[in-house]
């Protein structure tokens, strides 16, 4: 089925960056269903990727109203091309090993928890009722996988190793979270979503105190990957997108 | 999964306020943390729960099986125990 294009307004161009954000995590840790080091946690990554599935669905809705032509969470989902895709990049990257895994799903949702919490004061109302689900959702991921991360960090001479590689990896994908483009700048001025910068202060004291625990170093300040907002993505989206939009592109319109 | 690192919990839950947490199964897992999070992963996937307890299996005290005769068999020919005559007022609810 050919790809669809979309006329971004800011606002629609916002919601398809959460969306987005969310779907690709989503589909990141539903990767782990089956693989997971044990049953219990084969279950614990796929109600987060659940969670995080009906939180892409409500987002992609609503930017389907914003859009206002007649277009389904669907289409958003499986007929867009990678560089139409507004991701953050942390989300995109492959699963990893567990601790890489969870080390991205600590520092994602230790942004995601305060910005959703703030978020549910949003002038857009649809926005300020998926933010006040997703928040609650989300406390529950920091909490799973913080106390994950101090059990890897503080474990085995192995998972330190790990967890830490992980660390390493993955910090320099945190500066984009932080990122205000136009289009941000815009939505914090119409009081649409919160300034990130009122959200570092949290971020860093939750990350501080669960590498504390974990007895991590913290990495030092680096240079920052960008350009998952604008559509610039990695290598690795276009091959996850591949195997996620595989049906509707090869039988297009296909139902359960 | 080594046993040691990680042991066996069982899992209690409440599926409302009023009842009694009621056995629902097992989960291995590092800790107690651990365990009430891999317990509410496992078992209350579908709004089952609105309390849950873990409890370390090693701490059970079991009866032992062979036993079964000198335990529970005296209790057969008893039946003036059992409370089936009475009529249970239905808003009386659980007992």
């Amino acid at each position: 089925m050919t790809t669809i294009h979309i006329e971004e307004t800011p606002h629609l161009c916002a919601v398809l960056r959460l969306a987005d954000t969310s779907l690709v995590l989503a589909h990141r840790l539903s990767e782990w269903c089956g693989h997971a080091p044990m049953l219990e946690e084969d279950l614990a990554l796929a109600n987060i990727a659940l969670d995080l599935l009906g939180q892409a669905r409500l987002l992609y809705q609503h930017a389907a109203e914003l859009e206002g032509k007649g277009r389904t969470e669907d289409d958003f989902a499986y007929l867009r091309d990678a560089p139409q895709f507004r991701n953050y990049l942390i989300a995109e990257l492959p699963r990893g090993d567990f601790a890489f895994t969870i080390v991205r799903q600590t520092l994602v949702s230790a942004f995601f928890h305060p910005f959703w919490q703030r978020a549910a004061g949003s002038r857009d109302a649809t926005l300020a009722a998926i933010a006040a689900k997703a928040e609650k959702e989300v406390a529950y991921h920091l909490r799973h996988c913080g106390a994950w991360l101090v059990r890897l960090g503080d474990g085995t001479e192995e998972s330190h190793r790990r967890t830490l590689a992980a660390l390493d990896a993955l910090w320099p994908y945190t500066g984009e979270l932080f990122e205000v483009d136009a289009v941000g700048r815009a939505m914090i001025d119409a009081g649409v979503l919160p300034d990130p910068e009122t959200i570092r202060p949290v971020f860093e004291a939750t990350v501080d105190r669960l590498l504390r625990e974990a007895t991590l170093p913290k990495p030092p300040a680096t240079w920052m990957h960008s350009g998952g907002l604008r559509g610039v993505h990695t290598e690795h989206l276009g091959h996850m997108l591949a195997v996620m939009q595989h049906l509707q592109r090869a039988y297009p319109g296909a139902v359960w | 999964m080594a046993e040691q690192s990680m042991p066996l919990w069982e899992v209690f839950i409440r599926a409302r306020t009023g009842l009694a947490h009621r056995h629902v199964g097992s989960v291995h897992a590092a800790d107690a943390e651990m365990a009430l999070q891999a317990a509410r992963d496992t078992y209350t996937r579908r709004g089952e729960a609105v309390s849950i307890w873990v409890v370390p299996s090693a701490a059970i005290v079991a009866s032992d099986p062979a036993e079964k005769a000198s335990l529970f068999e005296p209790t057969a020919s008893k039946i003036y125990r059992h409370p089936s005559f009475y009529e249970i007022p239905e808003e009386v609810g659980h007992m």
